[in-house]
């Protein structure tokens, strides 16, 4: 019965989407006011019923309701409660449910929070919005409906895919997700801004705590997804260019680009038309990540649920929405014209900068993951395109932008010299040279190290240099400093602590990626191996319990100099159900580098086991800086202008280097 | 006029660039993902050092694999075609006509590919173990079973995807590993 009500309920969403995406733009065109006021309420009633969707297949799972197909597949009896929760969008149907009730949930706070929106441009980015919806519930009803019922339901499920019982795959799809479909928001903005055929200052500080708010999640989820790989796959790496993971990076290259470009809208009144085409590529680099992952489109190492039919429908999808919005784009696009010029050596210019080699980065990443599809297409066979090729063209392509990142922010609007800049910037060149001579020091001379370590000085202390400009810093006496550092705007905090954040995940990934130890050896209770100065003692393998599973238990006693440092206990699990063994790593994280501990199998009859150890230096500081990075977008999104909402549309004076980005 | 023109030519680019995509994607599901991939034939065999498979002293690499022409097949317990070509590879063990190199590739359990040898007969030179599919991959393997053909130098001549039958070795594969010997011997004689 409750099964029956949620799948009504999507249903009559269907509906009210499809009643939501015309008739307020049929209103928009003929400015008639109340077809126009059917948005709002349409919109949070989509909320509600999605919302009460989900909560009856959230409850279908929590009390094991067998009779549901899904709950079958994807559920057990002795499966904790929280993986029973998170197990509802741990596969496709309800993770597919899940991106409707985040698509819904953003139309409804646009619809409670927009009030001092131009109607006009309200109705029309909620009746593009429900456009989107409209194919998803489609999707959702005719090939993957979460309510299908299984007659007769058996006694217990197949249980979740044990890779996927972990508390970070639990939070990782939601958030992921809601940055995904956070950037539909971007996109119906900038669909709703081609038919009205305009585009100003107001627009862009409308998009862009959207833009804002989604690129934190999609940051959040992407870190999220990362270290999980990292602790649960057990091969020590953190990311594998793999498909999958590149579906949901790209988006964010894009994503970040369009961050930047809508302040050039914002302050300058320029680059419109490429910040609604880049809204329009983020959107649809999402549906495309979607696409790649369900589909089966591209074989990838976790592609967890495939199926083509599906993908047919999804493919069908993105050529309506992207094909379509590229139409309109290509027809009503040259009409968002802006008369300002350019000069290359300015803020706006650095900004443009960043976007060209984004999008650069987004077009190689997509390249590399599309590459394999397109030889076999002419007949050239099956490869994959790996680390190699990303590394090769991906990390080169970064590095001018983050020579110019820490002078970037230093520009003034308009007309800038670059001279005075990188005369401020002597101190983060000094801090630039001091790390690589540190880090060749310590780690030796490979190449990438040093230009990471490099990087990463250069980046932070230019950073500093910046937020130490904008204060006076030295030049005034401290206490105006201070003061000044107190009436700092928030958005120029969030630019402050993201960029600094980068630098430190740079850091943090270059420790990790070139100066990783790896030791293989087989080990019998009672010997050790030294990696990294450590010393681990191996104590030998325990059987333990779990609710599902069962494992074998190693313990290392790890120490340094004689000195115990800490007890680690990696696991080899089997899940019962479903005969599926996993990896649990070790891992004792430092700030200098993360103890990591794997055991293999059992290698003859005397308790001797095949392990595998690694110091990982720095990885701490690359989830570190994530989270900075997180945490600057959430000060830039707090700024006050977006709390006041759509100002008036008088160009307000350019307030020269110290106004906020 | 001339320049404006060229310009709404220029917002045209996005769409054609995605519709070249689309055709991409549709070609991406509608393709057999059965065909055979061409692009390991005439490569090295990728470099691999296999553990031995459970109560078996040695698996075998790379290295092994030189100096004679061989067969890589790639199977596991859990693959009912695996099963099918089984009898055909007891028969060319008997016969000794070519080594055959086994990869067991995932396994659930340690003791499912050596029980299941021990249960229908050991057809293999050597066996390396693959639980993590770190070999399959690098095979490029789409499924179980499938078997190469390896010349002396080590390089991947042939690959079958499926069981194999006497059809098959007699029309395709028993001539390309005659073939490979003859090369053999030729490479010696001019050495």
């Amino acid at each position: 019965m409750i099964a029956e009500a949620g799948h009504f309920a999507l249903t009559l969403a269907l509906f009210v989407a499809v009643v939501q995406s015309s008739v307020p733009l049929i209103g928009a065109e003929r400015r008639d006011s109340l077809w126009m006021s059917v948005a709002q309420p349409a919109a949070i009633l989509q909320f509600l019923l999605i919302t009460f969707a989900f909560a009856c297949l959230t409850i279908a799972f929590v009390t094991s309701d067998f009779s549901l197909t899904t709950v079958v597949r994807n559920s057990h009896t002795a499966k904790p409660l929280i993986y029973k929760i998170s197990g509802v969008w741990g596969n496709h149907e309800g993770s597919m449910l899940l991106w409707v009730l985040i698509l819904s949930l953003f139309g409804a706070l646009v619809a409670m929070f927009g009030n001092n929106l131009p109607p006009g441009l309200r109705a029309r980015a909620l009746a593009v919005q429900a456009m989107v919806a409209v194919g998803f519930y489609l999707f959702m009803l005719l090939t993957s409906n979460p309510f299908e019922r299984i007659i007769p339901p058996p006694a217990n499920g197949q249980d979740l895919n044990p890779l996927l019982q972990d508390f970070g795959l639990a939070v990782h799809p939601p958030m992921l997700y809601l940055g995904y479909v956070g950037f539909s928001m971007a996109f119906s903005f900038a669909i709703a801004a081609l038919i009205e055929g305009r585009v100003d200052a107001a627009w862009a500080r409308w998009v862009r705590p959207w833009t804002l708010l989604a690129w934190c999640f999609l940051t959040g989820g992407i870190a999220l997804g990362s270290w999980w790989a990292y602790y649960e796959l057990g091969w020590g790496g953190f990311w594998f260019w793999d498909p999958v993971e590149n579906a949901s990076f790209m988006p964010w290259l894009a994503g970040t680009a369009l961050l930047h470009s809508s302040i050039v809208v914002e302050k300058r009144d320029a680059l419109k038309g490429w910040t609604v085409f880049l809204a329009i590529v983020t959107f649809s680099l999402s549906l495309l990540g979607t696409f790649l992952v369900r589909s089966g489109v591209l074989t990838s190492v976790h592609a967890f649920a495939t199926d083509p039919s599906r993908g047919v429908f999804i493919l069908a999808l993105l050529v309506i929405v992207t094909g379509g919005s590229l139409i309109l784009f290509a027809w009503r696009g040259p009409g968002l014209k802006s008369d300002v010029l350019f000069q290359p050596i300015s803020r706006e210019g650095g900004l443009l900068f960043n976007n060209l080699v984004m999008t650069t980065a987004a077009a190689t990443v997509l390249l590399g993951t599309l590459y394999p599809l397109m030889l076999e297409a002419m007949g050239g066979g099956k490869v994959s395109v790996g680390a190699p090729f990303f590394n090769a063209t991906f990390v080169p392509l970064m590095l001018p932008m983050l020579v110019a990142m820490a002078a970037g922010p230093m520009l003034t609007w308009k007309r800038s010299d670059l001279k005075p800049v990188l005369n401020r910037l002597w101190f983060a060149f000094f801090a630039a040279a001091l790390m690589a001579i540190v880090a060749w020091w310590l780690q030796g001379g490979a190449v990438y190290g040093l230009i990471g370590a490099a990087i990463a000085a250069w980046l932070f202390a230019g950073t500093m240099v910046q937020l130490a400009e904008r204060i006076h810093l030295f030049r005034v006496p401290w206490r105006e400093s201070l003061r000044r550092l107190g009436r700092m705007p928030r958005a120029a905090w969030g630019m402050t602590i993201a960029h600094a954040g980068l630098a430190i995940t740079i850091a943090g990934v270059t420790g990790a990626g070139v100066w990783k130890i790896e030791s293989i050896q087989t080990l019998s209770p009672g010997q050790s191996a030294t990696v990294a100065g450590y010393e681990y003692v191996f104590q030998g393998v325990k059987k333990v319990d779990g609710p599902n599973y069962r494992a074998d238990r190693a313990t290392f006693q790890v120490k340094k100099d004689g000195k115990d440092i800490v007890t680690l206990s990696p696991e080899k699990r089997l899940y019962v159900v479903q005969n599926q063994p996993t990896t649990e790593a070790a891992i004792y994280p430092t700030l200098w580098g993360d103890l990591y501990a794997v055991i293999g199998d059992p290698e003859g009859t005397n308790g001797a086991y095949v392990t595998r150890l690694y110091f990982n230096p720095l990885v701490l500081w690359m989830w570190i800086g994530v989270m900075l990075m997180v945490l600057g977008g959430a000060f830039s999104l707090s700024d006050r202008r977006y709390r006041v909402g759509a100002p008036t549309r008088t160009s307000r004076p350019v307030e020269g280097a110290a106004a906020a980005q | 006029m001339k320049r404006l023109s060229m310009k709404r030519a220029l917002y045209f680019i996005p769409l054609a660039v995605f519709l070249v995509m689309v055709i991409y994607f549709a070609f991406g599901l509608t393709r057999d993902a059965r065909v055979i991939p061409s692009v390991l034939i005439n490569q090295p065999v990728p470099a691999l050092a296999l553990a031995p498979i459970k109560g078996s002293p040695a698996g075998f690499s790379t290295a092994d694999l030189k100096n004679q022409v061989t067969l890589v097949n790639i199977f596991g317990s859990w693959c009912v075609a695996c099963k099918v070509e089984h009898p055909f590879l007891m028969e060319l063990r008997k016969s000794n006509v070519v080594p055959i190199y086994g990869i067991n590739w995932r396994e659930a359990n340690r003791d499912d590919g050596p029980a299941w040898l021990k249960r229908f007969g050991d057809p293999y030179t050597r066996i390396g173990d693959d639980p993590k599919s770190m070999a399959a991959i690098a095979f490029g393997v789409t499924g179980a079973p499938e078997t190469f053909v390896v010349d002396h130098q080590g390089i991947i001549r042939y690959k079958h995807t499926g069981p194999l039958t006497y059809k098959i070795w007699n029309e395709i594969i028993g001539p390309i590993v005659e073939q490979l010997r003859r090369d053999q011997e030729k490479a010696k004689g001019a050495s």
